[in-house]
Parts: structure tokens; C-alpha cells; sequence
């Protein structure tokens, strides 16, 4: 349980070679590393919590709206999703390369490696920003404020040639809500849609957010690789760096089907 | 090791942490974690007196009955500026970020915290966090109480609510980083011997809120996330006008919110442990069920919170399930009580200045603990809830229990922390005037709540006004024995008595090391041979 610890005065150490990286605090490369790691761990269980307190309202309002939501999710681009999904695996198998050419010490390649998963997360935020203008000229943007209202109800021009299926969607009383009364079910329809948009601009926004933050680590890192600060004896940063992105990955392996796959058979089908 | 003997004149050691270096710079940019929780706690010195004037200008307004000092505007931004500088500006951190920060790693026998820049950033993002606050201040005030609730907050008030929003979420991060320095440290930068076993209680009960912390605090601030985003945009997540649920809000921001509380209380147990058993002079009774209480404290913390919403609307059986979570928390609050008073059973009981605020804390924490089990009846809470009644019992947690622990935590380890005692009399004076004007002024808020007056008015009807005066009466006590601190302390900065390593006796690697330690804590990394609190068999000798 004790990390083990010379007797030595605080100015001395006993490994053979003091390490530039080590930190005066620590008594070894091991305990920095072993350190760092378990706060990076420490670190991601915050960032599931954040999200997860985001997915748990998501979840309350799949159940109460589910036939918004279905109707939401149909009207944003699954092959979009997909590519961008794909984009984010690859990034993340260029991302362990990084880890791997570090810790050989090789730095070309470390450098390759985590420019070419820059470039591939910088493609998923532009296909990300390609969607979000889709949305906005599909007037899908919630709020009365930037979107100029929702649909129907807010001023938005339903006449809009690029306007999605949603207001299709609600103009068939077959499907949704009491047909004696269709306006007041569309309306309902509506404003719960609105709620589905809401969350997926909160989530994929969060996700985009850490995206940009991981751009801004790899910058660092790649900058770092360079001067050739990384190799077997010291590459914690590369692994942490990582696992950072391995997380913001995941996070949109489970972001993709909650918000672009709800049901999409029986509208396909 | 230097031992200092109490027949010689102890004197300042030569090189320490506060004179290693010298200048703003090595201030501002300091790794040092004895140097950041200097500046945590002047700046929560600030913060602290800040939210004082708040609850004195409240405390003003009240001594009539008609609401003649403030408009009603007014006096609901008084409350939430109140609210929001204690909890989030200066209890939250209090403990954790001033004595933990300076403490813990000594404790431990490290030579800083695991993340030395973490921890310096952590100070800065509070300031930030703090600047953010202060804006929504001066920039009107906010005035939906420290609560926040939707739709109020994000649809009808008018003033500064995203500011401050923004500022709680980046404060949260200050937290959640010293959160992580803390369990990390504790995991990892353990000196040989000590054991998890032989952690001090003080340690255990930061560890614990350390958990909170970090699994709580995210949650509200994603919860402020979206607050803001439906304030500025109007998305419509927990507005019912757009379709959202405001019963929702009320979850996630209680999720957070009610473990806080015991974020903030819990390191006041952690000192009380402390003080109690060093001024006993008695091994701590039942060590483990102490230091595996804070941890069932911090799990039962997370499963109760939708106390706070009874009446809210939420289902019957629910609000059953949640009571009886509540009243579950009793059981390992109790179980600290108890084992505090048995450590003091039969012990050479001393009454320096941090053991009167010890015995303050276990009276007025168990007073204000047993009216949280009324509070946690689901039939009456219908009668009490929204209640000065609530007011007061928050209140004996949160001043008596935690800033009462918090500042007699000072007084201890003050020699500790500056190499010079602070002047017994006038602190136990002030120790003594702080427990009647604390009573004085929150008594009365048990009966005024329960006879059914409202929090969050500024007049009331007349027959209320007696036990009012006397609660407005209390709160100029109270501010006296919160002054006389501040005067004495920065007194004894220059002419305090030389403290010497180890001025109470007390065991724990913090005393082995000089007053104030040197910038890397030992002189000779410490190993650890003895239980924790090893006192009555050798004097004050639990380390070699």
C-alpha cells in the first residue's frame, strides 16, 4: 500500500539519473507517473458526471416526448453522423499511434501522429458546423431569440423550401395527437421538438466544446513531441492527452445513437 | 528532529515558507500548497465578511415588523447575495481549501500536493469565479435566492443571473480541482508507515468531501450550463411555458446541492476530531467507525435529495423512500457524536481556545442535525418548511456546526501556520461571545418558524417582532466575536508568542516539523511506526 520512499534529504534522490521531467514533490519517475494517471482517471469521472447529468434529462424527456423526439431526430442527417463518427474512431486510432511512437522515443512519427489526429477531429468540428448550419437554415434552432422562434410559431418561414419533414410531421393528425384538434397537438409537437433540439445543441455543443479543448492539448503536445521532450522513460502527457480523447470519443459513441438514431426503422422502412 | 522543550523559550526557526522568498511574484506564483492556503484564506476572509454585512444589513431590516429599511427587491437581492457569498465563496472552500490545502500533505508526510499547479490554478480559477460574483454585484445583484429555481430565474426576474451563474460554474471548478488534488494525494504521496489506517481523522473527513466534490459538483454545473443557455436563448429545458419540467431543475441542482452540505460540514468534522481528541488527551474512541462515517456520510449524502422538494409535487412514495434515506444520514452523524463525547469520557479534558469551539461545534451541530430529522418527516415539513424553521437549522450546521470547527481550526493550527501563538484571553473570550450571540440569534428562528413565520420576506406581522429584536439583537453579538479573530490574529502575526514545533502537545506529523515548516515540509522524509493519536503512553510522540 506504501509507495516506498528513501531515506534521503529532500535536495538528494537515489535514482541513478534524476529525470528533467520530475517534479521536486515526488520520489520518482513512477510515483509522478502513477500519479498523473490516476488523476487523469479522477479527472474523467467529473466529466462523466457532467455529461451524465446532461443524459439523464435528456432521458426524462425521450420517455415523456418520445414521438417528438422521434420526429426531431428523424429531421437531422444520419450520414452526416455517420461519417463524422467514423472520423472520430479514426482520429482515435491515430491518437494510441501518438502514445505508441512516444513511448519507442520516436519522434517523427509522434509528430505525424498527432497532427493527423488534429486534422480529423478539425474535419468532425467542420462537419459538425455544416450541421449546425443546416439546422439553422432549416429554422431548428430552439429559442425565440437566435432562431427567430420554432417553426410554425415563432415567425419562421414555414414556406422555407429547406424546411425539414417536422413540419410534415405535425401536420398529420394521424400520427400525432387528437385529430379533432391538430393545431393544438402540432403546437405541443412543436415546443417538445424544440426541447429535443435543445438537447442535441447541449450535447454535441458540450462534446463540441471538449473537442476544441482537446484541439488546444494537441497543439501542446505536438509542440512538445517536437523538441523531443517525449520517450520510454517519460511520455505520461501523450498518454494522458489520450485518454482525453479517447473519453470525448466515447462520449459521442454514445451521443450518436441517443440523438440521430431514435427509431429510425419505421421511418425508413 | 528538533524537539522543542517547554522549560526553553522556543524560537523561530531560521529558514521557513514564508520567508524562503519574498515579493508579490513569489506570492502570486507559488506552488508551495502552505503559500495557496494563505492566499484562500484571505481571500475567503473577504468573502466571509462580505456575506457578513449582507446578513447584517437582513438582520437590520427585521427589527420591525413593517418592511421599512429596503424595498422588497432589495431585501431578496440581500438574501441571495448572502447566500451565494457563504456557501459558494467562502464555506465550500473554508475548510478544504484554507487548513486542508496547508495541512493535509504535512499530515501525510508529502512534500506538496500531488498537483502543485493544479492547486495554484484552482486559487486563480476562484478568484476568477469571485470577480464574476462580484460583477453581478455591483451590477445590480441577483435576487432569485442562492437557489436559482426555474422558471423565477430563468424567466422572470430581470437582473444579473447568467453573470452569476457563470461565475458559481467556475468557482465549482476551483473546487473540483482541489477535490482531485486531494484524493490523488492521498492515494499517492503517503510518507512509509502511514498506513490507511493511520490516517488522521482529519484526513479521512476531506478525503470524503473530496469525493463530493468531484461527483458532485459537476452536476450543478452543468445544471448552471443550462440555466444560462435557457435564460439567454430560452431553450426551454425546465421552463413549463416551452414544454420543459421545473421539478427537474429542482433534482439536478439538489443532487449537487445537498451533498455541498456536506461538503462543507464534513472537514469541520475532520478538525473537531482533531481538537477533541488532542485537548482529551486520549486515544480517539473508535477511530475506524469515525473515519468510515465520513465515507457513509459522503454515500448517504447523494441519495437524499429530493428532501428539499416534499413539497414539490413529487410522487408519495418517493418523498417515503427519500425520508427515510434522511433519516439513514443520522445514523453516522450520530455515530461521530457519540464517539467525540467518548473520547472526552474520563480524558484530561483541557479548555484552550480550539476545544471551546470543539464543544460548541458537538452541542450545536447535534441541535441543529436532530431539528433536520423534523425536517425530514415527510407530515412536518408540510408545516415547517420554507420556515425560519429551516433558516435556523441551516444555520446550526452551517455557522455552528461548520464555521464554528472552521474557525476554532484556525486557532489551532494558527501556531502551526504562522510559528507564533495568538493571545489565549481575548480568543477565549471571543470563543465565548461567538456562542452567545450565535444562540441568541438563531434560537429564536427555531419558534418564529415553527409559529409559522416565512423566510425571504422583509415585513412580518407584529407578533413576531420580540423574538426578531432578539435574533437582530444575537447577530451584533455574533459579529463582535467574528471581529475579535480577525484583530488578535493579525496582532499576534508581529507580536504573538513564539509558538514552537509542537505548542499543544499534540501528535501527528504536522507537530513534528517547525512552526511554520519549511517550504518542503520535513527536513528528513518522516516514517510513520505508531497508531494516530497515540496520546497518554508517550507525550506527544506518535512519530521517530
Amino acid at each position: 500500500m506504501v509507495k516506498r520512499r528513501d531515506l534521503v534529504s529532500t535536495n538528494q534522490t537515489t535514482t541513478t539519473e534524476h529525470h528533467p521531467a520530475l517534479a521536486h514533490h515526488f520520489d520518482n519517475m513512477e510515483q509522478q507517473q502513477g500519479a498523473s494517471t490516476f488523476g487523469m482517471w479522477v479527472f474523467m469521472l467529473t466529466e462523466i458526471m457532467m455529461f451524465g447529468g446532461l443524459f439523464a434529462a435528456y432521458l426524462i424527456y425521450r420517455l415523456k416526448y418520445y414521438d417528438a423526439f422521434k420526429a426531431g431526430s428523424t429531421s437531422i442527417s444520419v450520414s452526416w453522423g455517420f461519417a463524422n463518427t467514423l472520423v472520430l474512431i479514426a482520429s482515435s486510432l491515430t491518437m494510441a499511434l501518438a502514445v505508441w511512437a512516444a513511448q519507442r522515443g520516436d519522434r517523427k512519427k509522434q509528430v505525424t501522429f498527432l497532427i493527423l489526429t488534429m486534422i480529423l477531429g478539425a474535419v468532425f468540428l467542420g462537419v459538425k458546423a455544416k450541421e449546425y448550419k443546416d439546422k439553422w437554415e432549416e429554422c431548428h434552432i430552439p429559442g425565440h431569440v437566435i432562431g427567430k422562434g420554432f417553426n410554425t410559431w415563432g415567425g419562421c418561414d414555414v414556406n422555407n423550401p429547406k424546411l425539414g419533414n417536422i413540419a410534415d410531421e405535425m401536420r398529420d393528425p394521424k400520427e400525432h395527437g387528437d385529430p379533432s384538434i391538430p393545431e393544438v397537438s402540432a403546437i405541443q409537437t412543436a415546443k417538445q421538438t424544440e426541447i429535443f433540439f435543445s438537447f442535441y445543441f447541449a450535447m454535441t455543443g458540450l462534446h463540441a466544446f471538449h473537442m476544441v479543448i482537446g484541439l488546444g492539448l494537441l497543439t501542446w503536445l505536438t509542440l512538445r513531441a517536437r523538441s523531443g521532450e517525449f520517450g520510454p522513460a517519460y511520455y505520461t502527457p501523450v498518454e494522458l492527452g489520450g485518454l482525453y480523447w479517447h473519453f470525448v470519443d466515447i462520449v459521442w459513441i454514445y451521443l450518436f445513437p441517443l440523438l440521430y438514431l431514435i427509431s429510425r426503422h419505421q421511418h425508413h422502412g | 528532529m528538533s524537539t522543542a522543550v517547554t522549560t526553553v523559550k522556543p524560537v523561530m526557526p531560521a529558514k521557513h515558507y514564508l520567508n524562503d522568498n519574498y515579493g508579490i511574484r513569489s506570492w502570486l506564483l507559488t506552488k508551495d500548497h502552505k503559500r495557496i492556503a494563505v492566499l484562500y484564506l484571505v481571500s475567503i476572509t473577504f468573502f466571509f465578511f462580505l456575506g457578513g454585512i449582507f446578513a447584517a444589513l437582513i438582520r437590520l431590516e427585521l427589527l420591525t415588523p413593517q418592511g421599512d429599511l429596503f424595498q422588497s427587491d432589495t431585501y431578496n437581492k440581500l438574501f441571495t447575495m448572502h447566500g451565494v457569498n457563504m456557501i459558494f465563496f467562502f464555506l465550500i472552500p473554508s475548510v478544504p481549501a484554507v487548513l486542508g490545502n496547508f495541512i493535509l500533505p504535512i499530515m501525510l508526510g508529502a512534500k506538496d500536493l500531488a498537483f502543485p499547479k493544479i492547486n495554484l490554478m484552482s486559487w486563480y480559477i476562484f478568484i476568477i469565479a469571485a470577480l464574476f460574483s462580484l460583477a453581478a454585484l455591483v451590477s445590480g445583484g441577483v435576487d432569485t435566492g442562492w437557489t436559482f429555481y426555474t422558471p423565477l430565474s430563468t424567466g422572470y426576474v430581470r437582473t444579473n443571473v447568467i453573470v452569476m451563474a457563470v461565475g458559481i460554474l467556475i468557482a465549482g471548478f476551483s473546487s473540483i480541482f482541489t477535490g482531485l488534488n486531494f484524493i490523488v494525494t492521498v492515494h499517492r504521496m503517503r510518507a512509509p508507515g502511514m498506513t490507511w489506517g493511520r490516517l488522521p481523522l482529519f484526513v479521512w473527513a476531506n478525503y470524503a468531501a473530496s469525493l463530493i466534490m468531484i461527483l458532485g459538483t459537476p452536476v450543478i454545473a452543468i445544471t448552471l450550463i443550462l440555466v444560462a443557455l435557457e435564460r439567454g436563448f430560452h431553450i426551454g429545458i425546465f421552463d413549463p411555458k416551452l414544454g420543459g419540467d421545473p421539478v427537474l431543475f429542482q433534482h439536478m441542482f439538489w443532487f449537487y446541492s445537498h451533498p455541498a452540505v456536506y461538503i462543507m460540514i464534513l472537514p469541520g468534522m475532520g478538525v473537531i476530531s482533531e481538537v477533541v481528541t488532542c485537548f482529551s488527551r486520549k486515544r480517539v474512541f473508535g477511530y475506524s467507525f469515525i473515519a468510515f462515517s465520513s465515507v457513509a456520510i459522503a454515500v448517504f449524502g447523494f441519495v437524499v435529495w429530493a428532501h428539499h422538494m416534499f413539497v414539490a409535487g413529487i410522487s408519495q412514495y418517493s418523498a417515503m423512500v427519500f425520508s427515510l434515506l434522511s433519516f439513514a444520514v443520522a445514523i453516522p452523524s450520530a455515530v461521530k457524536v457519540f464517539n467525540w463525547t467518548a473520547t472526552m469520557y474520563k480524558g484530561s479534558v483541557t479548555l484552550e481556545t480550539p476545544m471551546l469551539y470543539a464543544l460548541a461545534f458537538i452541542g450545536l451541530f447535534t441541535i441543529g442535525g436532530l431539528t433536520g430529522l423534523f425536517l425530514a418527516a415527510l407530515g412536518m415539513d408540510v408545516h415547517i418548511h420554507d420556515t425560519y424553521f429551516v433558516v435556523a437549522h441551516f444555520h446550526y450546521v452551517m455557522v455552528g456546526g461548520m464555521v464554528t470547527a472552521y474557525i476554532g481550526g484556525l486557532h489551532f493550527w494558527w501556531p502551526k501556520m504562522t510559528g507564533r501563538m495568538y493571545p489565549e484571553a481575548p480568543a477565549k473570550l471571543a470563543a465565548l461571545i461567538t456562542f452567545i450571540g450565535f444562540n441568541l440569534t438563531f434560537f429564536p428562528q427555531f419558534i418564529l418558524g415553527y409559529l409559522g413565520m416565512p423566510r425571504r420576506y422583509h415585513s412580518y406581522p407584529e407578533e413576531f417582532q420580540v423574538l426578531n429584536v432578539l435574533s437582530s439583537a444575537g447577530a451584533s453579538v455574533l459579529a463582535v466575536g467574528f471581529l475579535l479573530p480577525l484583530i488578535y490574529f493579525l496582532w499576534s502575526l508581529k507580536y504573538g508568542e513564539v509558538a514552537g514545533d509542537n505548542p499543544w502537545n499534540a501528535t501527528g506529523l504536522e507537530w513534528t516539523t517547525t512552526s511554520p515548516p519549511p517550504t518542503h515540509n520535513f527536513h528528513e522524509v518522516p516514517v510513520v511506526t505508531e497508531e494516530p493519536y497515540a496520546y497518554g503512553e508517550e507525550e506527544g510522540s506518535g512519530v521517530h
